[in-house]
């Protein structure tokens, strides 16, 4: 079942594609990895477009941190640590929605010292794990839920987790339309009767499950690289909100696979991979942002 | 492959045999110091509360607190990368940092979506320094020890690098001060008097730098706030005039440093809870204290009200 044992014991990449895929899916641990990870994805990149749009990035990282300290206080109950993760994450994640709007510098500030503290929490759920190592046998937990462990899923875990991202997706396509407008222009959304508080703190909810969600995927330190970057990429080239909506879930999901394929190969971290691809993405689309706004074309079009 | 002592979680000192807490302090603290480690690390220690005391009442100013974030977080990926070439974990952190730093002040203020950018690279940073970091054979212990903060194998080599970098960002810092604190509070009229505004914010991204790198070895990257923005945030709900904040902000500062790295003497968990724990507990009990007198100082007014 362990992943990384399989994955050293590997042959190298042929040219042959078609083989490669085979090769791939024919050990259960990828097509568990495959299963899970395509739903992670599709979900943070949906989710993600609406993160940018609500400005929520530092908050969405404050709630994995605080899903890290949750699953290592289960872990410790010898619970199951996807208990635990899900759990915190969605509590804090509906305390969040009853702060108010607060001045940025001074939210950020209590952002902070907060996440410290909570993290400094994980770390002494982590020591106490770690001090009874007759018991607590897998010292790598802590890592694999701060930087992922798609890896190590077995079956069972990979259709609750498909599951779980498949009913978090569809429920934010069902609210699509009345959170966009309540996202982008909150006051015509309530004069025109939509119930925008009711919207922003089931926004919080889905953003708490997709983020405990994406932690087996690429960990709890880096979700931003599913959640923020295939969004921010797609923002950089198209402006339609469901073109981009569609689009930033693509793009979620073309990064994952690329880099499961690439952790499969080069045997590198898949968290590694993902944020990687995720990033020269980025750099790639913000480039042809550049071009474009400083071609001769568009510079004529302006002017007409 | 052995690691340098710089990372390993934890006191192994402290476990069952480890030293005993007894009610005479003095004992207790000569019992302490007749460990180098343990004087190393007090006087790391003091020296990054110090320093990250006065530089964090400019973090708070600036708003700074989620850059400050992320130059820790590209910290990591230099302490792992140095680690893995073999070079000093210091070395690849003060580096790192330092070019962070330098790639936020260069690209980070064109950038109308500033929160996206730097969560972006925060992602790329960690995911390199996963990278680095599993590319040793058992490096749990490793991530761990950066991430959370380590105070065994603190050398007296440190001390001087830690003391010679600090003497360097206070030292700009009192050269900077005046014009420093001027744009921090009002960066229009300071431009508008000829104040070189951008020029400061680039002196003092650097210095922060400097600073991040040094308390990493503390607090670790992830819990770095705990010593750069709660003390500040502290001191300034306390009390307005800067003079005032900024040695309220040192000598928390200083006291969640001693007071954690006294009891992570007797307790076999990672220093940076112990620090985290403390100054989250100080910003709470002021944040309640405050809501309290003022809800009092509003039923005072409500009453005298009345009585007119």
């Amino acid at each position: 079942m362990n992943g990384a044992v399989i994955l050293a014991s590997l042959q190298p990449i042929s040219l042959n594609l078609i083989a490669d895929i085979q090769q791939m899916f024919s050990y259960d641990f990828m097509r568990s990895a495959y299963l899970a990870g395509s739903l992670i994805a599709v979900t943070c990149g949906l989710v993600g477009y609406y993160v940018l749009l609500r400005h929520l990035t530092f908050a969405s990282d404050a709630l994995s941190h605080v899903g890290f300290a949750g699953a290592m206080g289960t872990a410790l109950l010898g619970l199951n640590p996807y208990f635990g993760l899900f759990g915190s994450s969605i509590v804090v994640g509906v305390g969040m929605s009853q702060f108010g709007k607060t001045q940025a510098r001074r939210r950020d500030v209590a952002v902070g010292t907060v996440l410290a503290w909570v993290l400094g929490l994980g770390a002494l759920f982590l020591g106490l794990y770690l001090a009874n190592p007759t018991t607590n046998t897998n010292i790598a937990i802590g890592v694999g839920i701060l930087f992922g462990s798609i890896f190590g899923l077995d079956t069972h875990t990979a259709w609750i987790i498909a599951a779980v991202g498949a009913l978090t997706s569809l429920a934010l396509v069902v609210i699509a339309r009345p959170l966009l407008f309540a996202s982008v222009d909150p006051q015509s959304a309530r004069a025109r009767g939509l119930p925008v508080r009711l919207l922003d703190a089931l926004f919080l909810v889905l953003l708490a499950i997709t983020v405990a969600e994406a932690v087996p995927a690429v960990g709890a330190l880096l979700v931003f690289a599913l959640l923020v970057t295939p969004a921010a990429s797609i923002q950089q080239v198209v402006n339609r909100p469901y073109l981009g909506l569609f689009l930033s879930a693509v793009l979620a999901l073309l990064i994952t696979w690329a880099g499961l394929l690439m952790a499969f190969y080069l045997s590198y971290p898949v968290s590694f991979d993902i944020s990687t691809i995720g990033f020269l993405i980025y750099v790639a689309a913000s480039i042809w942002r550049w071009l474009r706004a400083h071609s001769r074309w568009e510079r004529k079009r302006a002017a007409l | 492959m052995t690691f340098p002592p710089f990372f390993s979680f934890g006191l192994p000192l402290a476990s069952s045999e480890g030293p005993n807490f007894s009610w005479n302090l003095l004992v207790d603290l000569q019992d302490m110091f007749q460990y180098d480690f343990m004087i190393h690390a007090f006087l790391v220690g003091t020296i990054i509360a110090v320093v990250a005391g006065v530089v964090g009442y400019f973090v708070v100013l600036r708003g700074l607190a989620f850059a400050s974030h992320t130059l820790a977080n590209i910290g990591f990926a230099g302490a792992a990368g140095a680690v893995l070439i073999g070079v000093s974990p210091v070395a690849g952190l003060l580096t790192f940092t330092l070019a962070g730093a330098l790639g936020i002040s260069l690209f980070g203020r064109r950038l109308s979506q500033r929160d996206v950018f730097v969560g972006i690279i925060l992602a790329l940073a960690l995911g390199l320094g996963f990278l680095f970091i599993s590319l040793y054979q058992g490096y749990s212990t490793d991530a761990y020890s950066v991430l959370f903060g380590e105070i065994l194998g603190i050398t007296a080599q440190d001390v001087v690098v830690a003391l010679i970098v600090g003497a360097i960002t206070l030292l700009a810092l009192a050269v900077f001060y005046r014009p420093l604190l001027f744009a921090s509070l009002d960066e229009e009229a300071a431009r508008a008097r000829g104040v070189p505004v951008r020029f400061l914010a680039i002196v003092f991204l650097l210095l922060l730098a400097l600073t991040i790198a040094e308390a990493v070895q503390i607090v670790g990257v992830l819990l770095i706030f705990a010593l750069l923005v709660t003390p500040a945030t502290i001191a300034e709900q306390l009390t307005s005039r800067p003079v005032a904040t900024l040695v309220l902000s040192v000598s928390l500062a200083l006291l969640f440093t001693w007071g954690g790295l006294f009891v992570a003497y007797y307790l076999p968990y990672p220093l940076g809870f112990f620090i985290t724990s403390l100054s989250f507990a100080t910003y709470l009990i002021v944040w309640l204290a405050k809501s309290q007198l003022r809800q009092l100082k509003r039923v005072q007014t409500t009453l005298e009200g009345e009585r007119v």
